[in-house]
């Protein structure tokens, strides 16, 4: 495997991560109109209280990794995406902030405004990261040097759309699973029930999103003719989705959150297959694309950027482990909560 | 509209805002860990009130310091487009070890630092504690090496590679270490902690000061207090010392900068202006009160020896002067300031008459924004002193290390041959223009838009914390052994006698 290779395989890996893990605090945050009283909106925050901040630690070293590693694809990426970056930048500090201050003061309008920023920026930040998705298989127009040439509006078909849809059901899903593992009692109950027509809603857009690709965007199956072996995410993919509904039945709500975990890897796994070898297609030249070649930095740098990377992540799993064990079990509301 | 103005003004706008939070991360980290240490060593009540006060003030500040600062790693991307792909091999393995090393330490354990009081005992909560400091620390470290490169380029060379058939120029590593150890790091790295811990301490100080002052929570306030004196005064006496290095160095590398801090417009004695307002038309200062050769003495230890000025870097490569002038000026003022606030506190609390000295707490209550203004005043003269190069092309010098003049009588600027593609070679510079880095494809409208709505939520976010912040304040530190004034919230959950946590009802199913 070339150094390329094997740095992509680093930059799906980081986003995997972020996606299984801030993929449940964006969903408790867009289920939080779900919650009826003070108290259950105190709960719905407090469950991801501890873990939300490190989690969206992976998207900054997402961020981080593509602008060492594939600095071309970075520099287009950013600026063509300008407003829509600026966007997610908005939804990302208002979300930081609702959590931080909506406990700070104790009056309910002041709690209410940033519930509701809390469920606005959750929601507009997922459908974002569903759009850049959606981007990135059909590809955006780029002039010879690798330069965006588009518009904004170009950002927004119907498909970037529709994939933007696809990510909010996920997160929502992983998050009410999460969630329904944190909650007790009648909480809990409701939850249960929100998971259904979640789960539902989902698996609707995961086929209109299926075909859609199938049909319209042509490039994306090739690496999977290419290599078949591939095909074996394919069916994981649609055995995790089909194992939810069977887990919730059985009632082992730790397995259906494993499940959407896997869901969430397996569809990863199948965009990276869909845009590899290109990190940007350009759809007007496909040779005028970002490939992990022709974007990458030198060979040097991709050499030290392994060794940090094999030095540090044992590290970062420690300390995942330790925060997520210390904060294991139920949601406790203590005098430190939000 | 200017797109290269826009995109430094918003630079400027969002950095500056995000660095007040980083250093007071990095100054009240010091302290909380030495809070906790002392803790855990006499056991004393006090230190623990004191640490779980300071911890919630830390966490506030952290929490507004990384949501400003996500803004800035993104900002390399959306307003620097070219600047991004010159450096970003060589900012890579700085970048990637910030991110590896010190983001995940500092927000994985920072959740235990905020949340864990009750879920894990006093020993992991003092090792949390020491990790979320040394991670703040680290991230310092990362990003002021990859700003010092900017500052004095090495462990680098520059390569053309194609691009739609023609040949661009980017920044390649050839040398970690001598990257990471470029000639400015140390220096620089060693004076924004210290410009750290002044600003962690005076923050803690005006607030005990004010406490103090209003006679409430005394005891708390007084223990804080003599700790981030202690800390503030080694710390100002220090800056000095690593200032004064500091300017040498940068004469040695970037002795265009030094003149515009001097406003030293012409080559000869250097003396050192007290008051004057520079002219850059004219070329002179107006209204000066000058030191005679002061400059020469601090830079050669001799009143005599001339200094390199303007006249001496070609025109379309000097720095603008009256904002470097200014701000260093203000930087090294206040830094003169902490010393004599310092030393005089230090003195009167030597003789126990401190506390009573209320017009020096009050001084103290106040202080903090000066140290807010020489940590952002010393960064300014640093970045527009480097202008116009976002990333500063060496000085070439000759053998006994003085810069070499061309021609003209100009400093010269290392220059590298690159070969494109289709074999032919060429001369350019070893640096990058800031007007050069801003990215193709955004316009001015698009970066006036974003100022405009970083502008208004900025805005918002600094009235947010001021209000937070003030309502802590008033809130104080618990006296120990006894909770807060429980709210209306967990008064209402003690009347349903829930078990264990609020969803679990006393005598339920289970």
């Amino acid at each position: 495997m070339s150094l390329e290779v094997i740095w992509f395989v680093v930059m799906a890996v980081l986003l995997t991560g972020y996606a299984i893990l801030d993929g449940f605090d964006l969903g408790v945050g867009i289920l939080h109109p779900l919650a009826r009283d003070e108290r259950e909106r105190r709960l719905f925050v407090n469950a991801i209280g501890p873990l939300w901040d490190g989690n969206e630690v992976w998207l900054v070293t997402f961020g981080g990794a593509l602008f060492a590693m594939f600095p071309e694809a970075y520099a287009t990426i950013f600026s063509g995406f300008y407003l829509a970056f600026m966007l997610l930048l908005v939804a990302l500090i208002t979300r930081a902030v609702s959590l931080e201050f909506r406990g700070k003061i104790a009056s309910d309008r002041w709690r209410r405004l940033w519930d509701w920023a809390f469920f606005g920026s959750s929601l507009l930040a997922t459908l974002l990261f569903g759009v850049a998705v959606g981007n990135g298989i059909v590809g955006v127009p780029l002039d010879a040097h690798g330069v965006f040439a588009g518009r904004f509006a170009d950002l927004l078909g119907p498909y970037q759309l529709l994939v933007g849809l696809l990510a909010v059901a996920l997160f929502a899903l992983h998050g009410a699973l999460f969630l329904h593992l944190k909650a007790e009692g009648p909480v809990q109950e409701r939850l249960g029930t929100a998971v259904w027509h979640v789960w539902g809603t989902f698996l609707a857009l995961y086929l209109l999103a299926t075909i859609y690709t199938l049909l319209l965007v042509p490039g994306a199956a090739a690496n999977f003719r290419h290599y078949p072996w591939t095909g074996v995410a394919l069916v994981a993919n649609v055995l995790a989705i089909a194992y939810i509904p069977r887990a919730l039945f059985l009632r082992r709500y730790g397995r259906a959150f494993l499940a959407s975990t896997a869901t969430i890897a397996c569809m990863v796994f199948l965009f990276a297959m869909a845009v590899f070898p290109n990190i940007l297609l350009a759809r007007n030249d496909p040779a005028w694309s970002w490939t992990i070649y022709n974007a990458a930095s030198s060979r040097k740098t991709l050499t030290i950027g392994l060794i940090i990377a094999g030095i540090g992540m044992p590290f970062v799993l420690a300390y995942t482990g330790i925060v997520y064990w210390t904060f294991r079990g139920k949601v406790v509301l203590d005098e430190q909560s939000y | 509209m200017d797109v290269v103005l826009l995109s430094r003004l918003q630079f400027a706008f969002t950095i500056m805002f995000h660095y007040l939070f980083p250093p007071l991360t990095i100054g009240m980290g010091v302290v909380l860990v030495y809070l906790e240490g002392m803790y855990l060593r006499t056991l004393e009540p006090i230190y623990e009130t004191a640490a779980r006060f300071w911890t919630r003030v830390f966490a506030l500040n952290f929490a507004v310091g990384v949501a400003t600062g996500i803004v800035m790693e993104f900002q390399f991307g959306t307003n620097w487009a070219v600047y991004s792909r010159f450096v970003g091999d060589v900012f890579g393995s700085a970048l990637a070890a910030e991110g590896i090393f010190a983001f995940f330490l500092e927000s994985g354990f920072l959740a235990v630092l905020v949340f864990g009081w009750d879920r894990v005992g006093p020993k992991m909560h003092f090792f949390s504690t020491v990790m979320v400091a040394l991670g703040s620390i680290f991230s310092s470290v990362w990003i002021v090496v990859a700003n010092s490169w900017q500052q004095t380029p090495a462990g680098s060379h520059l390569v053309a590679v194609e691009r739609g058939g023609a040949a661009l120029v980017r920044a390649e590593i050839t040398n970690f270490w001598d990257l990471v150890f470029n000639p400015s790091t140390v220096q620089r790295l060693v004076h924004v902690w210290i410009g750290a811990f002044i600003l962690g301490a005076f923050f803690i100080m005006s607030i005990s000061a004010w406490y103090v002052l209003r006679g409430r929570h005394e005891a708390f306030a007084r223990r804080s207090f003599s700790g981030a004196l202690l800390l503030g005064t080694l710390a100002s006496l220090a800056a000095l010392v690593s200032g004064h290095s500091q300017a040498r160095n940068v004469y040695r590398h970037q002795p265009a900068k030094i003149a515009a801090f001097e406003a030293h417009f012409t080559t000869g004695r250097g003396d050192l202006s007290l008051f004057g307002v520079p002219d850059e038309r004219a070329g002179l200062i107006r209204g000066n009160v000058a030191i005679p050769g002061g400059l020469s003495f601090l830079l050669h230890d001799d009143f005599e020896t001339p200094v390199l000025g303007l006249d001496r870097i070609r025109p379309e490569d000097r720095p603008p002067v009256l904002l470097p002038f200014f701000s260093y000026r203000a930087m090294v003022g206040m830094g003169i300031g902490f010393i004599g606030l310092t030393l005089l506190a230090s003195i009167l609390h030597w003789r126990r008459r401190l506390f009573e000295t209320r017009w020096l707490l009050w001084v103290f209550v106040f202080a903090v924004g000066g140290a807010i203004v020489a940590n952002q005043a010393g960064w300014v003269a640093a970045e527009v002193g480097r202008q116009p190069w976002v990333v500063q092309p060496p000085v070439v010098r000759g053998p006994d290390g003085s810069p070499l003049l061309d021609p003209d009588g100009f400093i010269q600027y290392a220059t590298a041959t690159v070969t494109a593609p289709d074999g032919t070679r060429r001369e350019v510079v070893a640096g990058l223009r800031t007007r050069d880095g801003v990215s193709e494809s955004v316009t001015g409208g698009q970066v006036l838009t974003s100022i405009l709505l970083f502008g208004f939520i900025y805005l918002l976010l600094g009235a947010l914390w001021i209000v937070v912040l003030h309502h802590k304040i008033l809130a104080g530190p618990e006296p120990p052994g006894r909770r807060q004034t429980p709210d209306l919230l967990d008064a209402a959950g003690a009347i349903a006698r829930h078990r264990g946590s609020l969803t679990d009802p006393r005598g339920g199913a289970a």
